[in-house]
């Protein structure tokens, strides 16, 4: 697998010469997400205050960088990019798969306890 | 010799044995799936936060409120030490994908100078996390926990700029000093079968009175209002909450009370932060290994760097759950 680096990332906006290119490329990527994360996370503009969806704007815009973070971390610095496809869905979509199952069931649980809390311990009287 | 293997007409096929379907060694295929277990592991951690956070989502504190520090300096700094730290793994993550790529060329030096420089960077990782940790087990201001286990902070209004904000007052700039404070029990001076932990270094008679001599001070409780900032008392429902249900006074943070808020957040973040640092130190240690095996060429003799490529995919694992942590923790 030495030489068979695809060097394109972005699909295919930026293309690099070389893998050590590539690597300083996904680097000043993740740099300027992380810097973008920090400066929205210090100054909360009031604007992506708004809920959507349960969660503040603001949070799911952190939410979304992070996971284009963990994209460029899995695909250009653990070489996902370079292995054939059945190993590439093989960790991937098991790992999401069992991840956002987990998640769901454990937020709707934490919000539905929440709501018998403020509720006055009845949240449904049927 | 027909007799011996079952002829199943699929040779030559993909997955008819006796190549490699996924064009990958053993050893990365295993890693892979190490790392898959190892993200649902922390994912199990990160959402277990999420469920308490959403439990009480009307009372958790805020990071920003509590990460605020940086070494070397005073002052008021939320989010930048964590960058700072998030930038060094990340950058480290950056070193150590170079050592791969020179390995791929079998270049000796530079993935021994490539190995080394990425050890530094976890090993800076790690002491940030120790010094993050230390800072918060220190403590800052100090607070009062409620028989109820709720906790009330102290602060005054002062008007910075012509606008009017919240200031945090630290529990040992108002407390008064009071003789005839109880001394800390210990096992040869009474029931030898009982002992008690370090007292704290304030009653809460004495930051009652300390609050009644500063009549600007107020206290502020852990309810988020719905400007999402916690709710600031009246000057004579502070003195009252203090009298009437102040318990201990708590400085700094454990397992057991947490001066920032509900003891869940600190007991996550000592677990969450704790196996990940824990994690990180594990991958040092892996790194040094390699980087010394490195060095003594047995990669080289080997023909392969295919080693460092492995330890690789753990080290850049960490670094992606750490981009997790960083957001759950410090961000959202």
């Amino acid at each position: 697998m030495a030489d068979a680096h695809k060097l394109e990332i972005l699909r295919g906006l930026v293309k690099f010469k070389s893998n050590t290119q590539k690597i300083w490329g996904v680097l000043v990527l993740l740099s300027i997400i992380t810097a973008v994360e920090v400066a929205f996370g210090i100054y909360k503009p009031e604007s992506l205050m708004s809920k959507f969806i349960g969660m503040k704007l603001l949070n799911w815009i952190f939410i979304i960088l992070t996971i284009v973070k963990a994209y460029y971390i899995t695909w250009d610095f653990m070489h996902m990019r370079d292995e054939t496809k059945a190993l590439r869905r093989m960790v991937v979509w098991t790992a999401v798969f069992l991840i956002c199952y987990l998640i769901f069931i454990l937020l709707q649980e934490g919000g539905y306890i929440e709501s018998v809390y403020s509720s006055g311990f009845i949240k449904k009287d049927f | 010799m027909d007799t011996t293997v079952a002829n199943t007409g699929t040779e030559g096929k993909t997955w008819g044995g006796g190549n490699q379907p996924l064009k990958s060694s053993y050893g990365k295929m295993m890693m892979w799936f190490f790392i898959v277990s190892d993200a649902l592991t922390f994912s199990g951690f990160l959402a277990a936060y999420g469920f308490s956070r959403f439990k009480f989502i009307g009372s958790w504190p805020i990071a920003d409120e509590v990460f605020t520090h940086i070494p070397f300096f005073h002052g008021n700094y939320p989010m930048i030490y964590v960058a700072f730290m998030t930038f060094v793994l990340i950058m480290s993550s950056v070193t150590m994908v170079l050592a791969v790529d020179a390995g791929h060329h079998m270049q000796k030096s530079k993935v021994t100078f490539y190995m080394f420089l990425t050890i530094i960077g976890g090993l800076i990782f790690v002491g940030s996390q120790a010094w993050e940790w230390g800072t918060f087990i220190k403590g800052d201001y100090g607070a009062v926990q409620t028989k109820g286990g709720n906790i009330l902070q102290f602060g005054e209004y002062k008007t910075i700029d012509g606008e009017k904000v919240f200031k945090r007052v630290a529990v040992r700039d108002i407390a008064v000093n009071e003789h005839g404070e109880r001394v800390q029990h210990d096992r040869k001076s009474g029931l030898w079968f009982v002992s008690e932990g370090t007292l704290p270094a304030y009653t809460v008679d004495e930051v009652f009175h300390g609050l009644e001599a500063n009549s600007n001070v107020l206290v502020r409780t852990q309810i988020i209002n719905a400007e999402g900032e916690k709710t600031v008392l009246s000057r004579a429902e502070s003195l009252k909450q203090i009298k009437n249900n102040g318990k201990l006074v708590v400085e700094g943070a454990n397992l057991h009370v947490n001066e920032y808020g509900t003891p869940l957040f600190a007991d996550f973040f000592f677990f969450i932060t704790g196996f990940h640092g824990f994690h990180v130190f594990s991958g040092v240690l892996i790194n040094i290994i390699i980087f010394f095996n490195v060095i003594l060429g047995t990669y080289e003799r080997r023909g392969s760097y295919e080693m460092v490529e492995k330890v690789g995919l753990y080290w850049h694992f960490v670094d992606l759950v750490w981009v997790f942590v960083f957001t759950f923790f410090y961000l959202v």
